[in-house]
Order: structure tokens, then sequence, then C-alpha cells
């Protein structure tokens, strides 16, 4: 599914990603963790094209096509959805206007038809409900004065409802409170399926008790230096990243 | 010589210009060498207005001409105005407009003037004890036009007045409405918004004045510019000694959406008076590359993306607007502009 060989990327010409290669098959999780300033969210921006990140050499590849050349939206309507570290207030557009404007883009592009205003209702309600987020928020102007929990429950309603197939979560965890966290996580599993495949980025295992990794990488200066199964990650709680920072 | 002056007598060296404080950005006499000639009688047929289906009672002064208007103690009525300018010249039109003690207007105004006229019209608004009216103005004259509005609303005690302006420009535009506020209860609401692209020019200069304690006033105006168009907003609140307890809010955000384009801003408060509730917020700037990216990423194509966030950033003008037809009417002919 996504394939990302030898990408090297420059932020204000400064080198951050220095020959990253990483392989997400379809129907797998891989976590992603690593020292602050490794990396990691560098390497979701850069995988949904954000400007300011200069590819300077590599690839990456979603079923074989290629990611960089398209437009952050087309990368969107082919599926891939980031869950932001730092989520965007947008004053001015209810979270409804917004993720119906956006829904019914990504519908536009893959050339189905947009959903109707009952129908949307009706899936943004159900979303809420599972997530236990409410309905009333979404009338509210997306992001705008809600708290730091708040804004990460909000990026996954999105993702619930824009049903993705490639799903990046960078540090999701970070600011839920404890059912919070486990009620979002029960959302990103919900998501889990055969013909998806999800980069959670983190810096604590207890996310990874919920949402099990199948293989689990460490990011540090810029480059994948080692990856393993689940138990890399606990490994990495008792001893941290020194051995890791030392090989970057 | 005042403005109506030197339209009315085609003496363009008394024009203001960039001397004038007030017209600084506004330079009428640098770009007026000679006031054409007076407009000519119009005989024709006009289009309908804007607002024509929501009136009860309609007004159309065309190249110029005099309207007094009186409404009633207690009674009400929406009204539309219309400053129509058909073929090049100048001219001027004047409207007074007497408002009732308790009564209601809402006042349905729309600018529409051709290319090569220099007009202006005066208005002066006199609102009694208990009236309320709402004021929404449509300024859409042709780019070419050079088109000036001036307003002196005064306001007694206990009234309500709340104005919206919008504008979208013309080769010199300018909007002027100066409030005299009793305080006593009386509220005033004073938004604005203009829209601006190609190289029109427009102008907002409000003066409130309070002149006596405890009014309310809030204020604000948002404006977009591309292409090398020009906003120019200028609020000024007095606060008179004695105007004890004034409470006034000015706003002005500005948008810029190309390089070329520019916004020039100058809030003003100036306070006389005790234990005072004032404050201006002022921001100019582009939209959010960090929100527009967001969008994006969830798959909303740029274009679209832009015109959602400039959307939802004039769109608080537009919801301030009390009455629903015209609002609708209002929030439509943005959104065309904005998709334009
Ligand atoms: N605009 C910028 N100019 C210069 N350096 C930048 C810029 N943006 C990011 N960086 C640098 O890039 C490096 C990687 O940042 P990134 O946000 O990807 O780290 P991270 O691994 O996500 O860290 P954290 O765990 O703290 O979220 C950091 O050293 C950061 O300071
Ligand atoms: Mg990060």
């Amino acid at each position: 599914m996504l394939k990302v060989e030898n990408l090297h990327a420059a932020v204000d010409g400064k080198e951050i990603l220095k020959g990253l290669s990483l392989e997400v098959p379809a129907g797998e999780v891989h976590a992603i963790m690593g020292p602050n300033g490794a990396g990691k969210s560098t390497l979701s921006y850069v995988l949904t094209g954000r400007d300011g990140y200069e590819v300077t050499g590599g690839s990456a590849t979603l079923d074989g096509e290629d990611l960089l050349a398209l437009a952050p939206d087309e990368r969107a309507a082919r599926g891939v959805f980031l869950s932001f570290q730092y989520p965007l207030e947008i004053p001015g557009v209810p979270a409804l206007t917004f993720i119906r404007t956006a829904l019914n883009a990504q519908r536009r592009a893959r050339g189905e038809g947009e959903i109707s205003a009952p129908e949307f209702l009706k899936l943004a309600r159900t979303k809420s409900a599972e997530l236990k987020i409410d309905f009333e928020m979404l009338k509210r102007a997306l992001n705008v004065g809600f708290s730091g929990g708040e804004k990460k429950r909000m990026e996954i309603l999105q993702m619930a409802m824009l049903s993705p197939r490639f799903l990046i979560l960078d540090e999701t965890d970070s600011g839920l409170d404890i059912d919070a966290l486990r009620i979002v996580s029960e959302g990103v599993n919900a998501l889990r399926s055969p013909d998806r495949a999800m980069l959670v980025i983190t810096h604590y295992q207890r996310l990874l008790d919920y949402i099990k990794p199948d293989r689990v990488h460490v990011l540090a200066g810029g480059r994948i230096v080692a990856s393993g199964g689940p138990e890399l990650a606990l490994e990495l709680e008792k001893a941290g990243y020194e051995r890791y920072e030392a090989a970057a | 010589m005042n403005l109506v002056a030197a339209i009315a007598e085609r003496n363009a060296a008394e024009l203001p210009g960039k001397r004038d404080e007030d017209w600084r950005w506004t330079d009428l006499r640098g770009l007026v060498r000679e006031a054409p000639a007076p407009s000519a009688p119009f005989a024709g047929d006009l289009p309908a207005g804007r607002f024509d289906a929501l009136a009860d009672a309609r007004k159309v002064l065309v190249n110029g001409g005099e309207a007094v208007i009186e409404i009633p103690k207690g009674a009400s009525a929406v009204l539309a105005l219309r400053l129509v300018g058909r073929g090049p010249g100048s001219h001027v039109a004047s409207a007074a407009i007497r408002v009732g003690a308790n009564a209601r207007l809402t006042l349905l105004e729309t600018y529409e003037r051709d290319g090569g006229t220099l007009a202006d019209a005066t208005l002066t608004i006199a609102v009694a004890e208990g009236a309320a009216v709402e004021r929404i103005v449509l300024a859409e004259d042709h780019e070419d036009a050079v088109s000036i509005s001036q307003a002196e609303v005064t306001l007694s005690p206990a009234a309500r007045f709340a104005q919206t302006v919008l504008a979208s420009g013309a080769r010199r535009q300018r909007l002027e409405t100066r409030v005299l506020h009793p305080g006593g209860k009386a509220e005033l609401r004073l938004d604005g918004l203009y829209l601006l692209g190609d190289k029109r020019h427009s102008d907002q200069t409000t003066v409130v004045t309070h002149a006596g304690a405890e009014g309310l006033t809030v204020q604000l105006t948002k404006g977009v510019v591309r292409d090398q168009a020009r906003g120019v907003f200028q609020g000024r609140i007095v606060v008179e000694e004695g105007a004890d307890r004034t409470d006034a809010k000015m706003g002005h955000h500005g948008l810029i959406l190309s390089d070329r384009a520019e916004i020039d801003a100058k809030p003003e408060l100036e306070i006389y008076a005790d234990d005072v509730a004032c404050a201006h917020g002022n921001t100019v700037g582009a939209l959010d590359d960090e929100a527009l990216f967001y969008a994006r990423q969830r798959g909303i194509p740029e274009d679209e993306a832009r015109a959602l966030l400039t959307e939802a950033f004039v769109g608080e003008v537009v919801d301030r607007i009390d009455h629903e037809g015209a609002r609708e009417v209002v929030r439509a002919w943005v959104a065309d502009r904005l998709r334009a």
C-alpha cells in the first residue's frame, strides 16, 4: 500500500528527512516512535503535501501511484488522511459544513455523486454518538475554542466520516483523557480492514495497548533506524532512544 | 467649500483631496481634473432594484434630486431607496428621513452609478425616541464611477440604529456615516463590508460622537481585497466630556488576497469621559496558509478552500443583519462576488 523509499526532505533549506524508507502493506498498522524533533511530523506533512516541505530525493507511492506528484486534496481523494498533531481552527465554518464540503469534494473527485443532506446528517449523528461527541458541538465553528482533547476527537470524527484508506495519526493520544483515549482508539480500530493501512505516530506505549500495531519503527535523525514487532515499543519505554540517537 | 458645492458648481479645485486629513486615502482633487458636465435628466426605464421585492415603499433618485421621507410615530415601514446615476456627468442627491417616536424603519439603500459619474448623496436621518432603524446600504457602482455618500444620523435616547454598508468599490467610492449619539440607552450598530477586485477603491468612514452618558456602540467592518484594489476604513469614536459609562467597541479586519492589493485603516478612539468601556481591534492579513492546508488535506480543492475560508471570514458581518430577507439578498450578493 504505502511505499516510501530513500526519502529526503527539507524545511527552510534544512534537511530533516535523510533517506527514510518504510513500507506499510494493506491491512497493517505500523507505529512510529522517536525522539522530539526526529522528523515524525515532517514525514506526515511530506506525505500529505504541505507547502514548504520540499522533497529533495526519494519517492513515496500509494498503491504504486506517485503520491508526491499530487496536490494535497488529490491525495485526500485517494484516501490519505492525516490526524494533525495540532489541529487547526477554522473560524466561521461550522464543523458540519466543513466536513460535508470535504466529503462532497472527495466524492466528486472520485466521480461519485454528492451525499444527500439527510444522509449526511444521519452519518454525522451516528459517528458522533459512537465517539461520544455532543452533536451540538458540530454546529460550532470547527475547533474554535475547543479544548485540546476535543480537537483530537474531532479529528477522529472527521476520519470516521471520510473513511479514508491510508490513515496517519500524529500523536492523536496526546491531550486525551483516559476515557477519550479508549473511545478514540475504538474509533480507529473500527476502521481497521484488509484494504486499509495506518501509520500511528506516538510517544507512548499506552496508545499501542489499544491500537495494536503489526510493526513498530524508530525514527531518529530523519531515518528509520530500527524496526520490530510490538515488543519494540515496550523495550523503548524502558530503555529510551539513547542508543538509536547515537546510531542516527 | 464643501463637497456638495464643489460638485454642484463643477469646481474641481475645491474637491477634497490628499491634503485633507479625512480624505487622504480618497483623493478626489488629484483624480478629477475637471468636473464633468451635469448629468442629463434620465427618461428611460430602470431594471428592478435589488431590494424592491422586500420593500413596501420605493423611492428612486436618478441623476440627483431630493427626497423627504417621514415615518409617523409608531408606524412601521420597509423602504427601498435607490440612488442611481445614468450616463456620465456630475450630480448631487439628497434625502431627509425622519423616523417618529417608537416607529420602525428598514431602509434598504442602493448605489448604482454609471461610469463617468461624479456623484454625491447627502442623507440626514433623524431617529426619535424609542424608534428602531435598520439601514442596509448596498453600493454596487460602476468601476469607473466616482461615487460618494454622506449620511448624518441623529439619534434620540432609547433609539436603536443598526447599519450594514456593503460595497464593491468604484474608481473612487466613499460611504461616510456620522452619528450623533445621545447616550441614554440608545443603541448603535455600525457594520461594514467591502469586497474589492480589479482596480476598485472603496472607503468606509464613520464618526460616532457620544454626547451623553450610557450609550452603546458596536462596530464591525470587514474587507477583502484582491488584484490591485484598495480598501479604506476610517473609524472614529469620540466620547465627549460627560458621556460617562459609554460602552463602545470597534473592530476592523481586512483580508488581502494579492500582493498588489492594499488596505489602509485608521481606527481612532477619543475619550474625554469617565468610566467608559471602549476597545478597538484592527487586523489586516492574508488567508491563513495553515487553515488552507488543513482544508485541502481533507480533500477540498484550493479554490474552493479559499472561497470557503473567505466566505466564513465575511459571514460574521452578514449574519448580524437583522432583516431576514435583506440578509439573504446580501448573502447571495457576497457569494457571487467571492466566487467571481
Ligand atoms: N519551518 C522550520 N524551519 C526550520 N526547522 C524546522 C521547521 N519546521 C520543523 N523544523 C525542524 O524539523 C525537525 C523535525 O520536526 P518534526 O516536527 O518533524 O519533529 P517530530 O519528530 O514530529 O517531533 P515531536 O515528537 O516533538 O512532535 C525539528 O528539529 C524542527 O525544529
Ligand atoms: Mg511531531
